[in-house]
């Protein structure tokens, strides 16, 4: 069945090695933009999907939660009835934050005294964390003074009721709330996307200008033995960058990763068979490298602004939250982050590792249909 | 493939880009062993005809077989018994000469056994021993031409398919090219190649002319050069030419007046300007010319004459 393959595998890669100019492409900027985007991290929040709890079941206890209804700033994605609830809410990345009002908490305030509330916040997120505490100790304080004035009514004097919060992140490991543990997995995997999308795009339309691919095509060779071809030499590739700049992030940034490594190599490699995909997908669409490298940019920088990476998914329109469903960057960001600071394995992260596969799968498969030994 | 069937036929092949008929309803039939010259103009439509019998193209009309298999509807049986060189130079060249045939040998799956025979057979016919290890973007024409047919026959198909693989290459390099298509046409390989130069015509056993996508003649070079050209073909010495060639089309007498190098080929009917004619009436209209001297016509002339007399056939109607 893939007879051929060796010998399409032997010319890659002498090819490759002769290219005295690959190392440096396929190298240096993805170490330069790793440094850079690694220094360089920062990004700003709405929409925290938020999970809460209320053990209390007072009319204080409601209020505050309609207050986080309310506002744009937290999506309100699930009441959760226990504690566990909003363990697993955070551990599968559901809600990033999580309000727990504990019992007592409107008749402490009815009697004056200040009460205590709870708020969890997911560590491995730490920017949208602390953006988002932010945000509650206003509304939070917008509370306690309503409370204070409805007292008022009642009372000759009374002053505004004390809500203290009482902070916990967990994991307990990003206590420091480094944005950089945040931002750097994904750098790692959107640097991977430019890298892979390209080369492969433009490995096939560059035999297609040179006039190779007439040759080949008239010879007996099956498309999926050229496909195949095409695609084991970059997808090695991309497993020793994702693995290089993984290694600046760990070494040089101190980002931890406390996940497993052969869960990291089995996401990264259904990513990159998916970003293959892609690549492939667009070089059938391509004749010239000219129209390779629009497609590209035309496919590429929305891959990036739709995955969650800068922007957060929550927060877009419907229409492109959709969109992202099709976009391996989405899934792959979602499961390096949990690798990486959580540590959390298949059991958790299997429905994004299965998106993955999934859209590996289906654009593996159309461009090894659509590539018909034809030039027409 | 069955004995005595045509190795390459095609009725009515006609390839359509949108609105653009490149090749119309094109009739072809080469015997096995032959060498078919494909010739034509820049445009005519050689590559596309040849694109299609290699099933690289789709027909918009008509149909093709090669070796007995329907190009349309079993291009990978086809691609299993021809070789093609593609007009453009299709080797790597980033790759040696040895890379460039373990590769190709191994896409066609040469058998183990007479590998590394057939690799130095082609290097020998390319004259390249001793420069297996050079790069072949560092060849030279000649050398990557002939190292191109080497590859294109590691897996020793009876059919070759060549684009014009003579263009851009030295007249000395071009004979030696030439040399090779007779000693695989003398093991009884059917070639198709394609040219336009004329001279090459010549080492054919039969040419098709093609000319806007059509056919418009064929057959053995002699039985061609024996078409009566409408009159007998003169040759004369003048200047300048251009206003010469004005100066005699129409003239009475005068069937068709072309350049031909640095020379005026004129064809003469009977009845109007005689040979001994022609010097007094070019000198009436102040152009110095020579005595007229009567010439056997070259394939040349024929295609001159048959690529024109379409062009004034097309602009009658
Ligand atoms: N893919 C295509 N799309 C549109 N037009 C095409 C295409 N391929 C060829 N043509 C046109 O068809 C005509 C015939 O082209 P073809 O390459 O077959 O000519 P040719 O006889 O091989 O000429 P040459 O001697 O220049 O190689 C040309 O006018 C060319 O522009
Ligand atoms: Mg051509």
């Amino acid at each position: 069945m893939l007879e051929r393959l060796p010998v399409m595998l032997i010319k890659e890669f002498v090819q490759l090695r002769r290219d005295r100019w690959a190392m440096f492409r396929l190298i240096v900027p993805m170490i330069i933009q790793m440094l850079v985007f690694g220094y360089a991290a920062t990004f700003t929040v709405s929409h925290v999907s938020t999970a809460v709890l209320d053990l209390d079941r007072s009319r204080a206890s409601r209020s505050l939660i309609s207050h986080f209804v309310a506002t744009s700033r937290f999506d309100v994605v699930d009441v959760a009835r226990n504690q566990g609830d909003i363990t697993r809410d955070i551990d599968h990345g559901a809600a990033v934050i999580a309000v727990v009002i504990h019992a007592g908490f409107g008749r402490r305030l009815e009697n004056g005294r200040s009460a205590p509330l709870q708020v969890i916040v997911d560590g491995t997120n730490s920017n949208t964390a602390l953006i988002a505490l932010g945000y509650i100790s206003q509304i939070v304080s917008r509370f306690s003074a309503e409370q204070a004035g409805r007292a008022a009514s009642f009372r000759t004097s009374v002053a505004a009721p004390e809500i203290g919060i009482a902070l916990q992140t967990y994991p307990w490991f990003n206590e420091a709330l480094e944005d950089r543990w945040f931002f750097i997995p994904g750098v790692i995997g959107t640097l991977t996307l430019l890298q892979i999308v390209s080369l492969t795009a433009f490995a096939i339309v560059r035999e297609r200008e040179a006039g190779t691919l007439e040759q080949i095509m008239v010879s007996p060779i099956r498309p999926v033995e050229f496909i195949l071809g095409k695609t084991v030499p970059y997808f090695l590739i991309g497993l020793g960058d994702i693995a290089m700049v993984s290694s600046i992030g760990i070494f040089w940034f101190h980002v931890p990763f406390i996940g497993n490594p052969l869960v990291m190599l089995l996401e990264a490699s259904l990513y990159l068979l998916a970003t293959l995909g892609l690549g492939l997908l667009l070089s059938t669409f391509s004749r010239t490298q000219q129209q390779a490298f629009a497609l590209n940019f035309f496919f590429v920088n929305p891959l990036y602004i739709l995955s969650g990476f800068a922007f957060p998914i929550a927060s877009m329109p419907k229409l492109l939250q959709w969109f992202t469903f099709i976009n391996p960057l989405r899934y792959f960001l979602v499961v390096i982050r949990a690798v990486f600071l959580k540590g959390v394995g298949l059991k958790v992260l299997w429905p994004d590792l299965s998106a993955m596969a999934l859209l590996a799968l289906v654009m593996l498969t159309v461009s090894v249909l659509r590539f018909r030994k034809s030039l027409d | 493939m069955s004995a005595g069937a045509p190795a390459v036929l095609a009725q009515g092949l006609t390839k359509r880009f949108n609105s653009f008929t490149a090749v119309d309803h094109l009739d072809l039939g080469i015997e096995k062993g032959e060498i078919a010259g494909f010739i034509g103009p820049n445009g005519a439509g050689k590559s596309t005809t040849i694109r299609m019998l290699c099933g690289l193209l789709h027909p918009s009309e008509g149909r093709a077989s090669v070796a007995g298999f329907d190009v349309d509807r079993q291009p990978e049986a086809v691609r299993e018994h021809i070789g093609y060189m593609s007009q453009k130079f299709s080797l790597y060249g980033d790759l040696t000469v040895r890379e460039n045939l373990l590769f190709f040998g191994g896409i066609y799956r040469v058998p183990r056994q007479s590998f590394e025979e057939r690799m130095r057979f082609a290097i020998s016919m390319a004259g390249l021993e001793g420069r297996e290890n050079a790069l072949v973007r560092t060849l030279a024409g000649g050398w990557k031409q002939r190292l191109a047919l080497g590859c294109a026959i590691l897996h020793r198909p009876p059919i070759l398919f060549l684009d014009e693989p003579t263009s851009g290459v030295e007249p000395e390099a071009r004979r030696r090219f030439w040399d090779l298509i007779h000693e695989l046409a003398a093991q009884e390989v059917t070639i198709l190649v394609s040219t336009h130069y004329m001279d090459e015509a010549e080492y054919c056993n039969r040419i098709s002319l093609i000319d806007r996508g059509r056919l418009i003649a064929s057959g053995t070079p002699s039985e061609l050069r024996a078409r009566r050209l409408g009159g007998d073909l003169f040759e004369i010495s003048c200047a300048p030419l251009g206003a010469a060639v004005k100066v005699l089309t129409g003239a009475p007498g005068v069937v068709e007046a072309a350049i031909f190098g640095d020379k005026l080929h004129v064809v003469l009917g009977s009845g109007g300007l005689g040979a001994a004619d022609l010097p007094g009436f070019l000198g009436r209209h102040g152009i110095q010319a020579g005595p007229a001297r009567r010439v056997t016509p070259s394939l040349e002339d024929v295609f001159v004459q048959l690529v024109s007399g379409g062009q004034k056939q097309r602009s009658a109607t």
